[in-house]
């Protein structure tokens, strides 16, 4: 287990350092000047244009800008926003608890339904709800994410009332954030009502978020479920006379979830780094939001940094997957 | 200790809630920072300089008329070289966690203001990234020769030249005063960067808290020069989508929305929930021949052109009702826009009759479209196939370029442009100048003025408007100077932008900024 976990770090130092590389160089290669774009039509002068190439370290070679930025790195400064002139960590720590709060209700939400429908409609094979669980998840894969969200909003909160329109907290309420979740700081505040509002804000951006993770589960769920109902070793263990909870609950569920936790890390990977529809509609104060406007307003320093940080949260996260795998199926750890 | 502190704030946060006055304003983005002379972004300039602070003078809210601010009076010396400002008593600024003023609002708070932008040995200039780009862009190091300390109540701008729009720029948000007392406190305490993160100014709100991308909220500062604020919390609920800010107003979320869709327009007429108030927008967006490149230059030729478009079918098509055709290169709400200019009228044949009278037979040319939205022009594509569809019945074959935004900033500024250019301007401080003199003046060929049209009447009259003092004597050249501009046509001009601002029916005080901003003061909730 040890070997296969020092494997699997060893692995991250070269992706690391390519990823250093593609978010120096990807946001440069795209057309657009910072400096334009930050003058837009009122222009600037030649003089003051290389006043500010020099200010922001434009002026020199590219591979110098690109060491400057790894040692920057290596002192764990990911240099400063030229549209905010704050530090980009302190950009991002300040988006981040909110994408991590959405992601994670939002993936328990695909879990929890994903899952056990992925799960019957496999035993039940082409019966009325495997047919159902199967065009539904279709449908929610395919579905815009921004007409959803705008659906969701107008009939559950325009017409019908029961939950409100954006935000993570009625206007209301007001406490210093702790912890920057906002579940866990409503519930310290002590202040009545705050959890429940908390609570009822999550609900719409989850279920749009959660959509295609839940559809890409049942689905993922079902198919792998169905491969391994056929192995010989089910079919023994019905032979046994085991009960049929135990056989699908236990002896095919544990092999089938190697596909489905591969499925499941690769959406949280997705949802975490930012959910740029789901944050605008809702109105998240989330990372993907703000990557799309750095991206935009070419913030090198902004893009660069936040998407090593993404970057670094995604291989972590399939660093944990790794490790599930061999939690699940222990031939996995046992491999040389 | 801590959750008892919280416990107590929240129950007092509560109770006050009881009674307190919130207006929820759903703003379509997160400020820049909340130093207004570090930013251009009016979503910057509304949550700081619009809340939070006071210029020495300011544009009456819902006008573009200059009103005593900080400063209760001033003069202008005869050579138009001093300005000399004679300062409020008795102001007060915000005491914000950290820091309590000891004093009142004196000469040190202007000279800070300015200094930091001016001068580049002063501590706090290169603090926050140090680009001071509105001082920069209205030629604030070139124009000002010193600000000088009087006494406690009196200070004077120095200039190099005269400068008769000086008064206009001051009420600009770049010369917002900040407090040259919490400047320093920051400075000994060895956190500088915290002077731009936690303002303090003398205006109706204080921040008090600010979530990235989630909202701002302040309080009515109690001792505010002008009265209290009639409400007690402001929020800045920021809500990036149109649709979602227009369902949020619905649901009474939030009382004061910007922005709102075009698409949207006629159901918020119709809501009973809502007041939509609208005004014309302090811009203009337009079509800039290159004017140094035959046959454009040519001023028959340009009018021919001008005649050949249809400006009523982009205005509906465009801006779809949101936009009113456009006769002057100034918008109708800034002072000395002549409403005696006669527009050219849309007349194909007789444009056509006209290229032929100057022997231009089958011409090519390029009409440039840009590639973002901006409220002078919201679909410059749609704009370029409709002017290419126009120009297409006068015999003229149109190409249709675009660029990125960046570049197609640069490469429009070339004098040996091929092509015409889609583009407009918004207005900075309602002055004429800040129009003509930036966009069609001499020293804006290469740069700013697109049509790259220098022509000697025309910059006569804005130069000579730039130095006379009188403001009457200043309408009549900028008069003339229109009249010019129309007979030699550099431009078509297209239309100028009609601003929708949805607010609630319990909402009453609330006025449209001619410059695009929001201001809450004055604002109150039934």
């Amino acid at each position: 287990m040890f070997r296969f976990l020092l494997n699997k770090l060893v692995m991250i130092v070269p992706t690391f350092i390519g990823v250093t590389i593609a978010a120096f160089s990807f946001i440069r290669l795209l057309p657009g000047d910072p400096i334009l774009l930050l003058a837009g039509e009122r222009g600037v002068t030649p003089e003051r244009r290389v006043e500010l190439e020099r200010l922001m370290g434009f002026d020199r070679p590219l591979w110098e800008q690109y060491f400057s930025f790894l040692g920057d790195l290596m002192h764990g400064d990911l240099g400063v926003s030229i549209v905010t002139k704050t530090p980009v960590l302190e950009e991002f720590l300040a988006r981040f608890p909110a994408t991590i709060e959405l992601s994670f209700i939002a993936i328990i939400f695909a879990i929890a339904l994903g899952l056990p429908a992925g799960i019957i409609a496999a035993v039940r094979r082409g019966s009325v709800f495997d047919h159902t669980v199967m065009g539904v998840s279709l449908t929610g894969y395919s579905m815009p994410i921004f007409w959803w969200g705008l659906l969701l909003i107008i009939l559950f909160s325009g017409t019908l009332g029961w939950t409100p329109v954006s935000g993570r907290i009625s206007f209301m309420f007001f406490f210093e954030p702790v912890t920057g979740f906002m579940l866990i700081d409503s519930w310290l505040s002590d202040q009545a009502g705050a959890f429940k509002s908390a609570v009822m804000h999550l609900i719409l951006p989850s279920i749009v978020l959660g959509t295609i993770p839940l559809a890409v589960i049942a689905r993922q769920t079902r198919s792998s479920m169905l491969e391994v109902l056929s192995e010989d070793y089910v079919r023994t263990a019905r032979a046994k006379g085991l009960p049929p909870w135990r056989v699908v609950g236990i002896h095919a569920l544990r092999n089938a979830l190697i596909t489905v936790i591969t499925v499941i890390g690769l959406q949280v990977g997705v949802l975490l780094g930012g959910a740029i529809l789901t944050e605008t509609i809702f109105a998240w104060p989330g990372i993907g939001k703000w990557m799309i406007d750095s991206i935009f307003r070419r913030d090198y320093p902004s893009v660069q940094g936040g998407l090593l940080l993404i970057a670094s949260i995604v291989m972590i996260v399939n660093l944990l997957v790794d490790l599930t795998y061999g939690l699940v199926n222990p031939s996995i750890r046992h491999e040389r | 200790m801590k959750a008892r502190f919280l416990v107590a704030t929240a129950a007092a946060l509560l109770a006050s809630n009881v009674q307190a006055k919130t207006l929820v304003f759903c703003s379509e983005g997160s400020p820049e920072g909340f130093t207004p002379a570090l930013y251009t972004a009016g979503t910057t300039f509304d949550a700081s300089s619009r809340q939070i602070f006071n210029k020495l003078v300011e544009f009456e809210i819902g006008t573009t008329e200059i009103v005593p601010g900080l400063a209760e009076s001033w003069t202008v010396s005869s050579d138009g070289l001093e300005y000399t400002f004679n300062l409020r008593k008795g102001v007060q600024f915000h005491s914000i966690k950290g820091f309590t003023p000891s004093r009142e609002f004196n000469a040190d708070d202007v000279l800070f203001s300015f200094n930091r932008q001016f001068l580049k040995d002063h501590p706090y200039n290169k603090v926050s990234g140090g680009n001071y780009e509105y001082f920069n862009g209205m030629s604030m190091p070139d124009l000002l020769n010193q600000v000088k300390r009087i006494d406690d109540h009196t200070v004077k701008f120095i200039l190099n030249r005269p400068e008769a729009p000086m008064i206009a720029n001051l009420a600009m948000d770049f010369a917002s005063i900040h407090s040259a007392e919490y400047a320093d406190k920051m400075a000994s305490a060895g956190t500088l960067d915290k002077f731009d993160q936690n303002p303090v100014g003398t205006g109706p709100f204080k921040m008090i808290a600010y979530q990235k991308d989630a909202f701002i909220r302040y309080k009515a500062h109690p001792s505010y020069f002008r009265g209290k604020a009639a409400i007690d919390d402001l929020v800045f609920a920021i809500t990036p989508d149109a649709s979602v800010r227009y369902q949020k107003m619905k649901a009474n979320e939030c009382q004061v929305m910007p922005y709102p869709n075009p698409a949207d327009v006629a159901a918020m007429k119709k809501d009973p929930s809502l007041n939509l108030l609208s005004q014309e927008g302090l811009n203009v967006g337009y079509l800039a021949y290159n004017t140094k490149v035959a046959p454009f230059n040519n001023r028959k030729v340009r009018k021919a052109l001008n005649q050949a478009i249809n400006k009523q079918a982009i205005i509906d098509a465009v801006f779809q009702g949101a936009g009113k055709i456009a006769k002057n290169p100034i918008p109708p709400t800034i002072w000395s826009y002549n409403n005696a200019t006669v527009d050219d009228d849309y007349d194909p044949a007789a444009a056509k009759a006209a290229l032929e009278a100057e022997g231009v037979k089958g011409l090519k040319m390029k009409v440039w479209a840009m590639p973002v939205q901006r409220p002078y022009n919201p679909n410059a594509r749609r704009m370029a196939e409709l002017i290419q569809a126009d120009f297409g019945k006068v015999g003229v074959e149109v190409e249709i370029v675009s660029y990125e935004w960046g570049e197609y900033l640069k490469r429009s500024k070339d004098t040996d442009r091929d092509g015409a250019v889609l583009l407009g301007w918004t207005g900075d401080n309602g002055d004429p100048d800040n129009f003509l003199a930036v966009l069609l003046g001499c020293d804006g060929v290469g740069g700013s003025n697109r049509a790259q049209w220098c022509h000697k009447p025309f910059e006569d009259l804005i130069q000579k408007a730039k130095i006379v003092s009188d403001p009457a004597a200043r309408t009549d050249l900028y008069k003339r100077a229109q009249i010019e501009f129309k007979k030699e046509a550099p431009w078509a001009t297209i239309a100028h932008s009609v601003v929708f601002k949805p607010v609630r029916k319990e909402v009453t005080g609330f006025k449209i900024d001619p410059f695009g901003g929001h201001s809450f003061y004055g604002v109150d909730i039934k």
